[in-house]
């Protein structure tokens, strides 16, 4: 790891004002992909300012269908809240599936989205529960926030601050994890609202990040079963393929994963 | 450079070092803490895994400087005035090690799972949550009877209120 200065924040505006005073400075919440990054020599910031202090950052509060998830929430809080078991069920599953416990026990919602890994997990929850980030400055849609692999509508110094969810009537998760980094190589979220529409996002097997598809959720829209899933098929052009699995592998898994996270909301 | 406190083993301690020392080198190399180990350095393997505020954490995964001001407990402060902890005592004789080099994570973790989980555990939340501890030698076999044996002899009175 190349040489680096700690910046322990006490609050919001104090952490924008310390990652401001340098260009090459970089927000930490849990570092579990910060750090390991860093120590491979793949990011270098000057500065690092360290959010897990910034206590208007954590916490989960649920008012009415409202859940607000702090930034500096961590997995391990997300999975175990029975706030969000209640309310969103999917998503605890989601969180208490990322990683190993040690993992959940530092990495945060917020680095996790602001990271925008294309096999991470977060990002296909808060786009199919069609989750508000909220940042220092603004609002943004989870639609608008992911825009490609490892990019995000995230200006230069924005921090987010917590995420926001509406509790859909139903939801449900599934992934097919690597066997040896346990990131998905495809994973499935689908939300169910009350008014029947339903949103369904992948992660681990889009090319360009975290997609939604159109497809799929209009089957569902009109039959909220496993079995609707069965004649759409997945284009596999848009899909990665490396060492640990080809495209129309992926694709068949983006399949599998859709019909097992639609049970799972039941 | 960052001047670190801490409390270690429920000893104060504090030191000098670079910002981006991590916490697993404060651990071994300014406190002499050797029981904590560096086996993958990615992340991946466990070895390193100490409690940190009471969660078991990857010490190579954290800066020192972020752990400023925590409470920290690694292998050397389990046992007590020469008795083994429970579930070091299990380890032993359960055999729960060959080589011995993933033990000290593999047991922070142990004691990790039961302070969540309490006695009532069984063997496929045990290998769920060993998810993060890779051992090369034992197959896992041991080191789960051992955790499941120091489970029950701990019983539900070792479950650690997560509020």
């Amino acid at each position: 790891m190349y040489a680096t200065n700690y910046h322990r924040a006490s609050s919001v505006e104090d952490a924008v004002k310390l990652a401001s005073s340098s260009d090459e400075a970089k927000y930490i919440s849990g570092g579990q992909t910060l750090l390991p990054t860093m120590k491979q020599r793949l990011a270098a910031p000057s500065d690092l300012v360290d959010l897990r202090h910034v206590s208007d950052m954590k916490g989960i509060s649920v008012d009415g269908g409202k859940i607000r998830i702090g930034a500096a929430t961590t997995h391990a809080e997300v999975a175990s809240s029975p706030d969000v078991a209640s309310a969103c069920p999917g998503l605890a599953h989601l969180a208490g599936h990322i990683g190993d416990p040690h993992v959940r026990h530092l990495g945060t919602i917020g680095g996790s989205i602001a990271n925008n890994d294309p096999a991470a997990d977060y990002p296909a929850g808060l786009m199919a529960l069609g989750a508000t980030i909220v940042t220092n400055t603004r609002s943004i849609s989870a639609d608008e926030f992911f825009t490609g692999m490892f990019e995000t509508a995230l200006e230069d110094g924005e921090l987010i601050v917590a995420v926001e969810i509406s509790a859909p009537a139903s939801c449900g998760y599934a992934k097919f994890p690597n066997p040896a980094s346990r990131y998905a190589m495809a994973g499935v979220f689908v939300a169910r609202q009350g008014d029947g529409s339903v949103r369904l996002a992948v992660t681990g097997a889009g090319s360009d990040g975290v997609f939604r598809h159109a497809g799929m959720e209009q089957a569902l829209a009109s039959d909220f079963s496993p079995g609707a899933l069965d004649g759409i098929g997945v284009d596999d052009s848009e899909l990665l393929s490396d060492i640990h699995a080809s495209s129309a592998y992926r694709a068949n898994l983006v399949k599998v994963m859709a019909k097992r996270a639609v049970s799972a909301a039941g | 450079m960052a001047n670190v406190s801490m409390t270690v083993n429920g000893r104060t301690v504090s030191g000098h070092c670079e910002d981006r020392t991590l916490l697993v080198q404060f651990i071994r190399e300014n406190l002499g803490l050797t029981g904590t180990h560096v086996g993958c350095d990615t992340s991946q393997c466990g070895a390193c895994v100490v409690h940190v505020d009471g969660k078991a954490v990857k010490s190579c995964t954290m800066l020192a400087a972020q752990a400023d001001g925590s409470e920290v407990m690694t292998i050397e402060g389990l046992a007590s005035g020469g008795e083994l902890h429970p579930v070091q005592a299990a380890f032993r004789e359960h055999h729960g090690l060959q080589c011995g080099f993933c033990t000290p994570g593999m047991i922070m973790s142990a004691v990790d799972i039961i302070n969540r989980h309490g006695g009532q555990l069984d063997e496929q939340t045990v290998r769920a949550e060993l998810e993060g501890n890779i051992c090369r030698c034992t197959g896992y076999h041991n080191i789960v009877k051992a955790i499941l044996d120091a489970a029950s002899k701990m019983g539900d009175s070792a479950k650690v209120a997560a509020e």
